[in-house]
C-alpha cells in the first residue's frame, strides 16, 4: 500500500498543480522524484509533525490541497492539536496519509503504533477516514481526495486482504446469511476466515467514516458485530446511532486498550488482542450463541 | 482614532499588556505596510497578516475596525452571544482574519505553509506577515518553523513583541533564538522605526522585534 501510495502520488503531482505534499522525513526518501519534479510543492520539514500539519494549513489557506504522511502515531497523535486546529477550526481540509496501522511496527514497540488514531479523529467534525483492505483501493481513494478540500484519512497498513473492493465506500455484502459481521479494511480476510461455515452476512467497507449507516439500518436484523482493526468500540457510537429505535445486540472487535508490552510481529499482536481468525471466531461464536 | 476604538474595545477598564502591547505595530502595518483592503480580503495576492497571539486582540479589533474591515460597533460587545468578536479571533467570523488563533505557537507554522502556498502558485511578491509575543515563543511548535524556514530561506516576517512575559524569559535576547534569520529589533511605540523593519524584503526570514 506504501508503494501505491507513493506512486500514486508523485503522478496526482504531476497533473494536478493545485497539489502538494509535505512530509516529515519519512518516506522522503521514497519521494525524491516528486521532490526533484516539483521542489515548489513538495516539502521535507525534517523531523517535525507539528509544523507538517501547520504547513499543510497553511497550504490549504491559499488554496491548495496538500497531502501530508507519516507514521500514524506522528501525523495523528502528535500533532493533534494541529489537526483541531490549523484544519478543521480554519475550515480548511488536507488528506493525511498514514503507515504503521496499529501495530504493522510490532517488534518498534508501543511508541510505533497508533491504534487510537480514528478514535482521535472521532472527536472532530468532518473527518472522512478510508481504511484500505487491499493496495488496489488505494490509488482511487487518493485521486477521489484530490478534488475537493474536506478533510480526508487514509490508514494505510501493510496487513492486506487477498482480494481488492475498489468499490466499498459503504457497506459491501461479500457473504449473505444471518447477523450482520461488518469488517473494516485489511480486517475482512480474517473475519472470512474466522466465519467460514457459519450463517452470518459479513459486509465490507474501506470507507468508516462516515460509516453507511443506511447500509447499517437495512442489513442489521437483530445482531451486529463489527471488526475494526484500531481501538475496540471506536465505531460504536456511530452504530448505536444508526441503530437507536432498532431492537438489537452489537459486539465490537478490535485493538484492546492496555498496551501490550510485547514485540514480536503483526500476527503475534492480532492474536494477542484476539483479532486472528481464531481469536475472531471465539468471540463471534460466544456472542452469537 | 484607534485609541479612542481600543477603549471602546476595553470599556477602558482592562487595559491589559496583552490587549495593547501589539497597537503601535497593528497600527503600522495596517496603516502604512500590508496590501491588503477591505475590498480585497479575498484577492488572492493580498498581503497576509497572521496574528498568531491570539488572545487579547483588543488591539486587532480596534484597527481592523478603524480601517474599516469591520463596523465599530461590532467594539461594543466583545465576548457576547451575538458578537463575532471573540476574546480570540476567529477567521470564520471576522472579515480580513486570515487565522482563528488563541492556542498559542500555531501562526508561524501556518505562516510557513502559507508563504509556500503563495509561492507555489506564483505570487511571488506576496508578503506573509505573523506576529508572536514573546510568551508565545516558550511554545515549541514555533522552533520546528523558526529552524525550517531558516533552513530553506523563506522570505516571511515575523514580529514578536516583547514585553518580558516569558515566564523564565529569554537570556541571550530573542533574536538568538532565530539563527540564519535577519533581525530588526525596534522601540516597538516608534511608528517610523516599526515602518522601517516591516518593509525590510530580502531573500531570507526577517525576525522584527518590538520591544514595548
Amino acid at each position: 500500500m506504501r508503494e501505491t501510495f507513493i506512486d500514486t502520488t508523485t503522478a496526482i503531482l504531476d497533473e494536478d498543480p493545485r497539489t502538494a505534499l509535505v512530509v516529515a522525513d519519512i518516506s522522503a526518501a521514497s519521494f525524491t522524484t516528486a521532490l526533484r519534479r516539483h521542489p515548489d510543492r513538495v516539502f521535507n520539514v525534517g523531523i517535525r509533525e507539528q509544523l507538517m500539519a501547520g504547513v499543510g494549513g497553511g497550504l490549504a489557506l491559499t488554496g491548495m490541497r496538500p497531502y501530508l504522511h507519516s507514521y500514524a502515531p506522528f501525523l495523528i497523535d502528535r500533532a493533534y492539536e494541529q489537526i483541531k486546529l490549523d484544519l478543521g477550526h480554519q475550515e480548511t481540509g488536507a488528506v493525511l496519509v498514514s503507515i504503521g496501522a496499529s501495530y504493522d511496527a510490532a517488534a518498534e514497540g508501543y511508541t510505533h503504533q497508533s491504534p487510537g488514531d480514528v478514535a482521535l479523529l472521532d472527536t472532530l467534525d468532518g473527518w472522512t477516514v478510508h481504511v484500505p483492505g487491499h493496495r488496489d483501493e488505494v490509488a482511487a481513494l487518493l485521486r477521489a481526495a484530490a478534488r475537493h478540500d474536506d478533510r480526508v484519512y487514509v490508514r494505510l497498513s501493510t496487513q492486506e486482504n487477498g482480494r481488492a473492493y475498489p468499490d466499498a465506500g459503504g457497506l459491501r455484502v461479500l457473504r449473505r446469511g444471518g447477523p450482520l459481521v461488518v469488517a473494516v479494511g485489511p480486517m475482512l480476510d480474517p473475519v472470512l476466515e474466522a466465519t467460514l461455515g457459519m450463517d452470518v452476512t459479513v459486509a465490507y467497507t474501506n470507507t468508516p467514516r462516515p460509516l453507511d449507516t443506511d447500509g447499517l439500518r437495512t442489513l442489521v436484523e437483530g445482531e451486529v458485530v463489527v471488526v475494526e482493526p484500531y481501538l475496540a468500540g471506536t465505531s460504536a457510537h456511530l452504530v448505536g446511532q444508526a441503530l437507536n429505535g432498532l431492537p438489537h445486540r452489537a459486539l465490537h472487535l478490535g485493538v484492546g486498550r492496555a498496551e501490550i508490552r510485547r514485540y514480536g510481529g503483526r500476527q503475534d499482536h492480532a492474536r494477542a488482542h484476539g483479532l486472528d481468525p481464531a481469536g475472531l471466531r471465539r468471540s463471534i461464536s460466544a456472542f452469537l450463541l | 482614532m484607534h485609541m479612542k476604538l481600543l477603549s471602546r474595545v476595553t470599556a477602558d477598564v482592562k487595559h491589559t499588556p496583552s490587549a495593547h502591547s501589539t497597537l503601535d505595530v497593528l497600527w503600522v502595518l495596517y496603516d502604512r505596510v500590508l496590501r491588503i483592503t477591505p475590498e480585497t480580503v479575498d484577492a488572492p495576492d493580498r498581503a497576509r497578516f497572521l496574528l498568531s497571539k491570539g488572545h487579547g486582540p483588543a488591539a486587532y479589533y480596534a484597527v481592523l475596525a478603524a480601517k474599516g474591515f469591520i463596523p465599530e460597533e461590532w467594539l461594543d460587545d466583545m465576548g457576547g452571544w451575538d458578537s463575532p468578536l471573540g476574546h480570540h479571533p476567529d477567521r470564520m467570523l471576522i472579515p480580513g482574519v486570515e487565522i482563528g488563533t488563541g492556542s498559542l505557537g500555531h501562526g508561524l507554522g501556518l505562516a510557513v505553509g502559507t508563504a509556500l502556498g503563495l509561492r507555489a502558485q506564483g505570487f511571488l511578491d506576496t508578503r506573509t506577515f505573523v506576529l508572536l509575543g514573546d510568551a508565545e515563543l516558550d511554545e515549541g511548535s514555533n522552533h520546528e518553523a523558526i529552524a525550517y524556514a531558516a533552513a530553506i530561506r523563506l522570505p516571511i516576517t515575523a514580529i514578536v513583541i516583547d514585553n518580558r512575559s516569558a515566564t523564565h524569559g529569554w537570556p541571550g535576547g530573542i533574536p538568538v533564538r532565530f539563527p540564519n534569520w535577519g533581525v530588526s529589533v525596534v522601540n516597538g511605540r516608534d511608528h517610523d522605526e516599526i515602518e522601517r523593519a516591516l518593509r525590510v524584503v530580502s531573500d531570507r526570514p526577517h525576525l522584527v522585534v518590538a520591544s514595548v
